[in-house]
C-alpha cells in the first residue's frame, strides 16, 4: 500500500429507493449484516442501489469503480459528492462528515474541493467554450478577467486553443469531454470524479483521451474517483479498483491483486480476458532480497512483465526492481514471472 | 415477421374472453331498447321534465357573486383600460414607414432576407387594402395579452416544475382553459368586467397561457441530468441553478412557448372582436360577413393570416436555430446595429408626425373602398360554380350528414331519399352487416366485429335515433375496459351532466359533426400523409399548405366556407375539416417516414409488396403517432365547434353561442364545460389506449 495519507474515505454507505428507505436505518446499536439487509429490502419492494459502500482513496491516487452497467457505480459516485443523498453511512472527506455539511457548506466544498467529469459531458448549450470553462469561476463571483485568464489557462492545458469562441454542439465528441475536463479541473479541486469520461465516446479517441488523463494526472497528482463499466479502462488507468456487483463492492485491490486472485468465480469470470503479463507489474512480484546479492539486470516497477520476456529470453535469471524512494530494491526471479506465463496458459486453454 | 405485425391475425381459434361478455348484455340491451322504443320514447329522446334547472342556480350563485366583487374587477378592467387605450393609440399614431422600418429590421434578425421581403409585402398589403389602423388595434391587443400571458405561463411552469405535488391540479386546469370555448368564458368575463375590449384582452391572456405553462415545463423537464448536475457540482446556489443553468438551457422550448402563446393571443384576440367595440381587424371581418360582403371579408380575412403567418415566423424565428445556421443578414444584423435601426425608426416616426402633424399618411382610397366590383365578381363566380358547390353540399348533406344524424331508417323516407326501405332491404342491411361482423370476427378478433357492429346499428337509428342509456353505457365500459374505473365514471358523471341540463340533444348534433369531421379529416388527411411519406415533392407541397393552415386563427377558415355554401351544418362541418386535417396529415408522415428501418428492411427482405409493407408492417408500427394525431383531430375539431356556430349549427357549441347572446352565464358556462368533458374524455381515451399498446 501507498503510504500516502487518505483522502477521502467511504463507510458502510447505502443508497435505498423505495417508498421509505429511512425505516431500515433508523434504530442504532446493532450490527447490520449487509446480505441479508438487501435481501430484505429487494422483497420489500425496494431497491438497494449501492450496498454497504466501504474504501479509502489516498491522495494522489486514481481509484477506479467498475460494474456492468445497473451495478450501482453511478450512484455511488453521486453519494460521494451528495448529487444523490446517502441513505445512510459516512462519507469522510479529510476526516470531515461530508453528511453533515450543510446545504452552504456543501455549495462551498464544490467551488472549491470537487470537480466532476460527465458521460454526456453536462455542457451548457447557450455559452461558448470560454464561458463554460470559465461558469464555476463566475458561479463564484469572480472578476470577469480573473477566470477569463484561468479559463484560457485550461482551454490550453486539454489542447484546445483557438476554440474558445465555438458553442459546444460545434464541437466533436471527444473535443467536448476535453471542454468537461477543462471546467472541471478550473477551480483547481484536489477531488476528481469522473463519471464514465470516456464511454460515449469512439474507441480510437477513447484510447487517445486515456493518455491524454494519464497525462495530466502525472501533472497534476489529484485524488481521482473513476466510474467505468470498461475493464480494459479500469485496468489500464487503476492505481487500486473496485468492482460492484448489484449495488456491493465484492472486491477491492490493485489490478494485479484482481487477476491473480479473484475474489469470487464473477470476478474471475469478469477478468478472465485481462492478459495477466500486461496488467500484472514487475512490482507486484518482487520479493525482498533476503540477504542475496542484489541482480545486475534492473527494471522499473511499473514495468509490465511483458516487456520482461525479451530479455528473459536473452536468458536473464533475476532482476533488480528499485524500491520506493530510499528504500532497499527488491528482488523479481524469472521463476516468478514464468509461474504467471504459465498460468495465462492453463487460463487460455480452459477457455 | 414482427410482433405487431403478427398480432394482426391472431388466432383464427375464438374463444370468449372475459372483456367480451358486458358488450354481449349491452348488446342484448340495445336490441331490447330500439323494440320499445316506439312505446317508451323516453328512451331515445330524453323528457324535458326530468331535467333540472342547474343552469338557473349557476345564474343565482353567479349573480350574488357578481354583485360582491363586481367594483374590484370594474376597477381592475379600468386599470387595464388606459395601457390598452394607450398602446392602442401609440401603435396608431406611429407613421406606417416606421412600423415597416422596425419590423424589416426585427424580421431581418429573426430569420434572414426572406422574411424580411415577406414583412414589407405583407404590411404594404395591408396598407394598400386599407386595414392598418385595425390592425393596430389588433397588435395592440395582442402586445398586451402576450407579456400577461408569458410572465403567469412562465410562473405556473415553473411552480409546477419545483412542486410536482401540484402537477395534476395545474394539468387539470390546463386542459379545462385550453378545451372550453372560449364564447363560454366571455360570459362570466362580461358580467365581471362589463362590455368591452377588456374582456377581449383578458380572453386572450387566459387562452394564451396554457401554451406558455406547458413548454417551459417540458423544457425544466427536460433538462439533461449531467447538465443539471454539473451545474450543481460548479457550486451553484440554488437561485443559480435556475437561472444560469436551467432556464437557459430550457429556453428554445420556452421560446417554442412564447411562439405559440402569441399565436393562441392573436387567434382568441380575433375571435374576441365577437364583443366589438375595438374597431379591430376581427371586427371588420365579422361584420363584412354578416352583410354577407365576400370581398370585404376576403380582403380583411388575408390580413389576418397575413399577420399571423409573419407573427409566427418571427417569432420561432428567434426560437429555433436554422439547422444550416444563420444567414449573412441575419449575421450582420447585430444587436447593435438593431438597436440603431429601432432607434432609426422612432426618430423618423417623430419626425413625420412633427413635420406633418395632420396628415394620416393613409392611402385614401384603399381596396376595401373599391371591392363592389370584387363582391361582384365573387358574388357571380360563387353563382357561376353554384352547381358544383351546391351538388358537392347536397351529396354530402344527403349521404352522409342525414343518415348519421337521424339514420337510414329516418333518412330513406320519399322527402329525403325519395324512397322507402321495404322490410326486405332492411333485413338485407341487417345480414350484410352480421355476416361483416363474422367476417372480422373471424380474421382478426372481436374488437374490429364489435366496432362494425356498432358502427352498422349507428348508421340505422343515426345519432339523434340512439338509445341514450345504451351510448352512455357504452362508453362507460369503453373507458373502463382501456382505462378503468376512474375514467368511466368521470364520462357517466359527465353524461349525467348533460342529460339534466336538456343538452342531450345538442351534445349528440356535436357529437355527429365532430365524428363525420374527424373520419372524414382521417381518411383524406390519413391519404395525404401517405401520399407525403411516399413522395418527396407531395411532401414539399403539402409542409407549407400545413404550416399556414396551423397558423390561420380559427376564424378565417369561416370565410371560405361560408362563401361557397352558405349558412348551415355543411359550411361548419368543412370549416371544422379546414382547421383539423393538419394533425392526420402530419402525424401519418411522420409516423411512417421514422418506422424503424431495420424492420422495415426486414419485412422487404421476406418478400412483401410495398402494400404489404404499409399495411402489415409500417402502419401498425407508426400506429402509436397516427393515435397523437387522432388526439390532435379530435381536440381542433371540438376547439373548432364552437366558432363553427357562427355559420349555423344545432350543437354543444350553438347552445354557447346563443347564451353569449342572452348573456346567460349559467348555459354558456355547462355548455362549454360539456365541448371541454369532450374534449377531455376523447383525450384520456386514446392516450390510455396508446399506453395500454405500449405496455402489452
Amino acid at each position: 500500500m501507498t503510504a500516502a495519507p487518505i483522502k477521502l474515505a467511504c463507510r458502510n454507505v447505502w443508497k435505498v429507493y423505495g417508498r421509505r428507505p429511512a425505516y431500515y436505518f433508523d434504530s442504532r446499536g446493532y450490527i447490520i449484516e449487509p446480505d441479508a439487509l438487501a435481501e430484505r429490502l429487494r422483497s420489500e419492494a425496494h431497491l438497494p442501489a449501492v450496498v454497504d459502500a466501504t474504501f479509502e482513496v489516498a491522495t494522489g491516487e486514481i481509484f477506479v469503480i467498475m460494474g456492468l452497467s445497473g451495478s450501482g457505480k453511478s450512484t455511488l459516485v453521486r453519494c460521494l459528492s451528495r448529487l444523490v443523498e446517502p441513505s445512510a453511512g459516512e462519507i469522510l472527506l479529510d476526516g470531515q462528515d461530508l453528511l453533515k455539511a450543510t446545504g452552504k457548506e456543501l455549495i462551498e466544498l464544490r467551488r472549491h474541493a470537487m470537480g466532476m467529469v460527465f458521460q454526456n459531458f453536462g455542457l451548457l448549450p447557450h455559452l461558448t467554450i470560454l464561458g463554460n470553462v470559465a461558469f464555476p469561476l463566475k458561479i463564484q463571483g469572480r472578476p470577469e478577467k480573473e477566470r477569463e485568464a484561468r479559463a484560457r489557462e485550461m482551454i490550453a492545458l486539454v489542447g484546445l486553443e483557438g476554440r474558445e469562441a465555438s458553442f459546444p454542439h460545434q464541437l466533436s465528441g471527444g473535443q467536448q469531454q476535453r471542454v468537461g475536463i477543462a471546467r472541471s479541473l478550473a477551480v483547481g479541486p484536489e477531488l476528481w470524479f469522473l463519471d464514465e469520461p470516456f464511454s460515449a465516446l469512439d474507441p480510437l479517441i477513447r484510447r487517445q483521451m486515456q493518455d491524454e488523463f494519464l497525462r495530466l494526472q502525472r501533472m497534476l497528482k489529484k485524488t481521482i474517483v473513476f466510474i467505468t463499466h470498461d475493464m480494459a479502462e479500469a485496468f489500464r488507468l487503476a492505481d487500486r479498483l473496485a468492482i460492484m456487483r448489484a449495488g456491493k463492492i465484492v472486491q477491492i485491490g490493485r489490478p494485479a491483486d484482481i487477476v491473480l486472485n479473484p475474489a469470487d468465480d464473477y470476478v474471475a469470470q469478469f477478468t478472465e480476458d485481462m492478459p495477466l503479463l500486461r496488467v500484472i507489474k514487475a512490482g507486484d512480484l518482487a520479493t525482498s532480497l533476503n540477504g542475496s546479492a542484489v541482480p545486475e539486470e534492473s527494471v522499473a516497477a511499473g514495468a509490465s512483465l511483458e516487456e520482461l520476456i525479451p530479455r528473459l529470453a536473452s536468458g536473464v535469471r533475476a532482476f533488480s526492481v528499485p524500491g520506493e524512494g530510499a528504500g532497499p530494491p527488491a528482488l523479481l526471479t524469472a521463476g516468478a514471472v514464468l509461474a504467471v506465463l504459465e498460468r495465462e496458459q492453463t487460463r487460455r486453454t480452459r477457455s | 415477421m414482427t410482433a405487431p405485425a403478427a398480432s394482426f391475425r391472431s388466432s383464427p381459434r375464438v374463444a370468449i374472453e372475459p372483456a367480451l361478455l358486458p358488450w354481449c348484455a349491452l348488446i342484448a340491451l340495445t336490441a331490447l331498447c330500439l323494440v320499445l322504443k316506439t312505446d317508451f320514447p323516453w328512451l331515445v329522446t330524453f323528457p324535458k321534465e326530468w331535467t333540472l334547472p342547474l343552469a338557473a342556480g349557476v345564474n343565482a350563485v353567479t349573480d350574488a357573486v357578481v354583485t360582491v366583487v363586481q367594483p374590484a374587477f370594474r376597477a381592475l378592467s379600468a386599470a387595464l383600460e388606459a395601457p390598452m387605450r394607450g398602446a392602442r393609440l401609440v401603435l396608431v399614431w406611429l407613421p406606417w414607414p416606421a412600423v415597416m422600418l422596425a419590423v424589416a429590421a426585427l424580421a431581418l434578425k429573426s430569420s434572414g432576407i426572406r422574411l424580411a421581403v415577406f414583412a414589407l409585402l405583407a404590411l404594404t398589403y395591408i396598407l394598400l387594402a386599407g386595414y392598418w389602423p385595425q390592425s393596430m388595434s389588433t397588435l395592440s391587443l395582442v402586445l398586451l395579452a402576450v407579456p400577461i400571458s408569458t410572465v403567469l405561463g412562465f410562473a405556473l411552469g415553473v411552480l409546477g416544475h419545483t412542486r410536482p405535488g401540484l402537477r395534476p391540479v395545474l394539468l387539470g386546469a390546463l386542459d379545462l382553459m385550453q378545451t372550453v370555448p372560449a364564447f363560454a368564458y366571455l360570459i362570466p368575463l362580461l358580467l365581471l368586467f362589463g362590455f368591452g375590449p377588456v374582456v377581449g384582452l383578458i380572453a386572450s391572456a387566459i387562452y394564451a397561457t396554457p401554451p406558455m405553462v406547458r413548454n417551459t415545463l417540458l423544457g425544466l423537464d427536460r433538462v439533461p441530468s449531467d447538465i443539471s448536475e454539473a451545474g450543481l457540482m460548479s457550486g451553484c446556489t440554488r437561485r443559480q441553478q435556475f437561472w444560469h443553468v436551467e432556464v437557459p438551457t430550457a429556453l428554445p422550448q420556452i421560446l417554442v412557448g412564447f411562439n405559440q402563446t402569441t399565436m393562441a393571443a392573436l387567434s382568441m384576440v380575433i375571435v374576441a372582436a365577437i364583443i366589438g367595440g375595438f374597431e379591430d381587424i376581427g371586427w371588420e371581418v365579422l361584420s363584412s360577413m354578416r352583410k354577407a360582403e365576400f370581398g370585404q371579408s376576403i380582403l380583411s380575412g388575408l390580413v389576418i393570416a397575413l399577420l399571423a403567418i409573419l407573427i409566427d415566423r418571427l417569432t420561432i424565428g428567434f426560437a429555433k436555430a436554422r439547422p444550416a445556421g444563420p444567414t449573412a443578414a441575419m449575421t450582420w444584423m447585430t444587436d447593435r446595429r438593431l438597436a440603431i435601426v429601432l432607434a432609426l425608426a422612432a426618430a423618423l416616426a417623430i419626425a413625420i408626425r412633427l413635420l406633418w402633424p395632420n396628415e394620416t399618411l393613409l392611402p385614401a382610397t384603399g381596396l376595401r373602398m373599391q371591392v363592389g366590383g370584387i363582391n361582384q365578381w365573387l358574388l357571380g363566380l360563387v353563382r357561376d360554380c353554384a352547381w358544383f358547390f351546391d351538388g358537392l353540399r347536397d351529396g354530402v348533406l344527403y349521404c352522409l350528414l342525414l343518415p348519421l344524424r337521424i339514420g337510414i331508417s329516418g333518412a330513406a323516407v320519399p322527402a329525403i331519399w325519395g324512397f322507402t326501405l321495404s322490410p326486405t332491404a332492411n333485413a338485407t342491411y341487417a345480414v350484410a352487416v352480421l355476416l361483416a361482423c363474422a367476417l372480422l370476427l373471424h380474421r382478426f378478433n372481436w374488437r374490429p366485429a364489435l366496432a362494425l357492429l356498432v358502427a352498422g346499428t349507428l348508421l340505422y337509428t343515426g345519432f339523434l335515433g340512439f338509445p341514450w342509456p345504451v351510448f352512455i353505457l357504452g362508453i362507460a365500459l369503453l373507458a373502463f375496459q382501456v382505462a378503468g374505473l376512474r375514467l368511466a365514471l368521470f364520462a357517466v358523471a359527465g353524461f349525467l351532466l348533460i342529460l339534466v341540463n336538456g343538452l342531450w340533444g345538442a351534445l349528440v348534433q356535436s357529437l355527429y359533426l365532430c365524428t363525420l369531421a374527424v373520419l372524414l379529416c382521417l381518411v383524406i388527411g390519413g391519404a395525404l400523409g401517405v401520399w407525403a411519406a411516399y413522395s418527396e415533392r407531395v411532401s414539399r407541397i403539402l409542409k407549407p399548405v400545413c404550416d399556414a393552415l396551423q397558423t390561420m386563427p380559427q376564424f378565417v377558415f369561416l370565410i371560405p366556407a361560408l362563401m361557397f355554401f352558405k349558412v348551415g351544418e355543411f359550411t361548419a362541418l368543412i370549416a371544422i375539416m379546414l382547421y383539423a386535417i393538419v394533425p392526420p396529415i402530419r402525424y401519418v408522415e411522420h409516423g411512417l417516414r421514422h418506422v424503424r428501418a431495420d424492420v422495415v428492411e426486414a419485412v422487404e427482405q421476406m418478400g412483401a409488396t410495398p402494400v404489404q409493407t404499409l399495411f402489415q408492417a409500417k402502419l401498425p408500427l407508426a400506429l402509436p403517432v397516427v393515435m397523437l394525431g387522432l388526439n390532435q383531430t379530435i381536440m381542433a375539431a371540438l376547439s373548432m365547434l364552437a366558432i363553427a356556430a357562427l355559420v349555423g349549427t344545432r350543437d354543444l357549441g350553438q347552445a354557447v353561442y346563443v347564451a353569449l347572446g342572452k348573456a346567460d352565464a349559467g348555459m354558456g358556462l355547462i355548455a362549454g364545460l360539456s365541448i371541454a368533458f369532450l374534449a377531455i374524455l376523447a383525450d384520456r381515451l386514446i392516450q390510455a389506449a396508446v399506453a395500454g399498446r405500449a405496455t402489452t
